[in-house]
């Protein structure tokens, strides 16, 4: 039951405006001692223009399918041991390394979570912006220049600073240094890991609303992993929640943020202070993360969960909603089956 | 009258580098009461950590003073320092590097038991069964007592900070962005944990913090700094409902509420932090600032008491005929 596709119903109807295919994707990383099951199955289509955030806390196996869409999972200890992931119809887990090279940074671009980390310190931020252009583009060295100061331009910084290293550049002017660099080749998918979440609140919002205006601009597709779900309200219009590697639920943001499904959307929610409702108590989910070595062979999410039941421990499907609105959770094979959810504040009435 | 438990009084803390001398802490006063929790919100680099350190005589203030309890903490000698150690704690932001890695659970919770002498002539055992009380109070299973740092996750190492800070007893403590460093569903935890602690122990906190939401729902006032300065300082309903200072309108139109169409509005922000070196005569948050006017080049602009407990420090703000939209 976990090769149904997620997204495939009506919101899918021309296959040609898929740019982003990943079907069963199973990442694991071998260790000496352990396995450590990262993605367990993520099924995720992105079409052309689309924004899609994943979300998910530490270790849910969110940066793993990231990376696996540019087949940058380190091996070893990484494995991709099954699944397909096609950008713009390619198998990407097929190509050779120079067929990568090709894609990377001209199909797909990925903007790193850290970009104190993500930039070369002894490179001027010019010289790298020009870089991935030269390789793509074959430009004369002063026509790719320019169209690096035209991109430092775009991202909001002075032509002149091209010359400049990026230590004297600020946190958030790094990161718009970073998103330059993925944005040069026009990507028909933008990866963004985190790309605000090492930045100060006001500078999170402008390097957001920038995303936003240059994606709408370029027409990109955006896949975006936070783990904050205003981040997600702010810039998505689907969702795919994810849970100890598995995508637990997935739906437009009014489907998933109104009427969300999963007890563990539910939990999310609810763990995070309301700002209109100040006096009303965080209600944590309770316990951990579990062991991504030792997953429960049902419901990963059941030991912690106020729903579960017996039908938790066996292997279960996914359940459709209508619309693209799915959840997968055991529960709702009982036809009465519902989670009670109300918003901060309308909950007391 | 309140019971006022730590007050500060035009505290500065400047440090000396290559460049010049940057303000980190410039010129800040407040009070806190028993019980109560004040938070200190800003961006990184207004100096929301010097201020949590230097209040607790982690670092030597350039001028200005706290009284804890109606006491200098600057004029008090060792033997007075060692005494106040026991009443004030601090809880770091970073689990992962404020624990010792080669100290174990025990280790670091009996530490301050046996320093400060908590338990007089104690046995082993007598601390073994504190920081087993200890633990529990946190929430801590009692078979990671041996456990190292490592081999627990954030949420875990962020309540071993917490039952070590408890460990003496103490009536006052700075949280340093105490849950920034954990993901959504622990963070919960350990917010719900920090106020059933207080309740329970009548504790005093000062919550420094760049997240508004944790800020609102954990404290009764709040000061928000900008380069070294208070720039908004009010109860934390009156500061929500009715925020004055332009910086915290933009700051509380920049939190992005996890709801569909909630969104759309911002107080839009020109440029980033200028720098805390040498700064000019003038508001420090003229340069960003959508309401500026030539009276902002005037000077540092006072903090103005505009209504009961509500000041703020901006000089369009205090002008009677320019009010802001």
């Amino acid at each position: 039951m976990e090769n149904e596709i997620i997204g495939s119903s009506s919101a899918i109807k021309d296959d040609t405006d898929v740019v982003l295919d990943i079907r069963d994707l199973v990442v694991h990383y071998e260790l000496e001692q352990e396995t450590v099951e990262a993605v367990n199955g993520v099924s995720l289509r992105l079409k052309k223009g689309q924004t899609l955030g994943l979300v998910g806390e530490t270790g849910a196996g969110k940066t793993s399918t990231c990376l696996s869409v540019l087949n940058l999972v380190q091996t070893p200890p990484g494995v991709i041991k099954s699944g397909t992931v096609k950008v713009c119809g390619q198998n990407v887990l097929e190509m050779t390394s120079k067929q990568l090279e090709k894609i990377r940074g001209k199909d797909v671009s990925m903007i790193f979570q850290d970009p104190m980390t993500a930039l070369n310190p002894v490179m001027t931020v010019g010289d790298q912006i020009a870089e991935s252009i030269k390789y793509h583009e074959g430009l004369s060295d002063k026509e790719c220049i320019q169209k690096a100061i035209d991109m430092l331009e775009l991202v909001g910084i002075q032509g002149v600073r091209s010359v400049e290293y990026p230590h004297q550049f600020s946190g958030g002017m790094k990161q718009r240094v970073v998103i330059a660099i993925a944005l040069a080749c026009s990507p028909k998918i933008l990866l963004a890991d985190e790309p605000t979440s090492a930045l100060d609140v006001t500078i999170q919002a402008q390097v957001l609303d920038m995303i936003q205006d240059l994606r709408e601009k370029m027409g990109m597709a955006l896949l975006l992993v936070t783990h904050d779900l205003g981040v997600v309200a702010k810039i998505c219009d689907t969702v795919a929640i994810m849970y100890a590697g598995k995508i637990v639920e997935y739906g437009t943001l009014e489907e998933v943020f109104n009427t969300p499904k999963h007890p563990y959307t539910k939990g999310l929610f609810n763990s995070l202070p309301n700002i209109r409702h100040r006096e009303e108590k965080l209600k944590p989910i309770p316990g951990l993360m579990p062991d991504p070595t030792a997953l429960p062979e049902g419901c990963a999410f059941a030991p912690r969960c106020a729903y579960a039941a017996q039908a938790c421990g066996r292997k279960f499907g996914i359940h459709s909603f209508g619309g693209t609105h799915t959840a997968l959770c055991a529960r709702y094979e009982e036809p009465d089956f519902d989670i009670d959810f109300a918003r901060g504040g309308e909950s007391n009435g | 009258m309140a019971d006022t438990l730590l007050e500060v009084k035009n505290l500065k803390k400047y440090f000396k580098s290559p460049t010049g001398v940057v303000h980190a802490v410039d010129d800040v006063s407040f009070t806190i009461n028993r019980g109560e929790t004040l938070g200190i919100v800003g961006e990184s680099g207004c100096g929301k950590t010097t201020i949590g350190k230097t209040v607790i005589r982690l670092l030597e203030p350039t001028s200005g003073e706290v009284l804890f309890e109606g006491q200098n903490i600057y004029d008090m000698n060792k033997a007075e320092m060692h005494k106040l150690r026991k009443k004030v704690q601090i809880i770091f932001q970073d689990p992962f590097s404020s624990l010792n890695p080669r100290r174990t659970v025990f280790d670091t919770i009996a530490e301050p038991l046996r320093y400060h002498k908590i338990i007089p002539n104690a046995t082993k055992g007598d601390i073994e069964a504190r920081v087993l009380e200890m633990m529990k109070t946190v929430g801590l299973a009692e078979r990671l007592i041996n456990a190292y740092p490592h081999e627990l996750d954030g949420g875990r190492r962020q309540r071993i900070g917490i039952a070590r800070a408890l460990a003496v007893e103490p009536k006052f403590i700075v949280c340093d962005e105490p849950v920034s460093a954990l993901d959504v569903s622990i963070q919960a935890q350990i917010l719900n944990l920090l106020k059933e602690l207080q309740e329970e122990r009548n504790l005093t906190f000062v919550f420094v913090t760049h997240n508004l939401a944790v800020v609102n729902y954990f404290s009764d006032n709040i000061v928000v700094m900008y380069l070294g300065m208070v720039v908004e300082k009010a109860p934390s309903a009156e500061l929500f409902d009715h925020p004055l200072h332009p910086y915290t309108r933009a700051l509380l139109s920049a939190i992005l509420v996890p709801e569909v169409g909630a969104n759309q509005k911002r107080v839009p922000l020109r440029g980033e932090l200028s720098s805390p070196i040498d700064p000019p005569n003038e508001c420090r948050f003229a340069k960003r600032c959508g309401y500026y006017c030539e009276a902002c080049d005037n000077g540092i602009p006072p903090l103005i008491e505009v209504s009961r407990d509500h000041f703020v420090a901006c000089h369009r703000v205090a002008s009677p005929d320019s009010k802001l939209d």
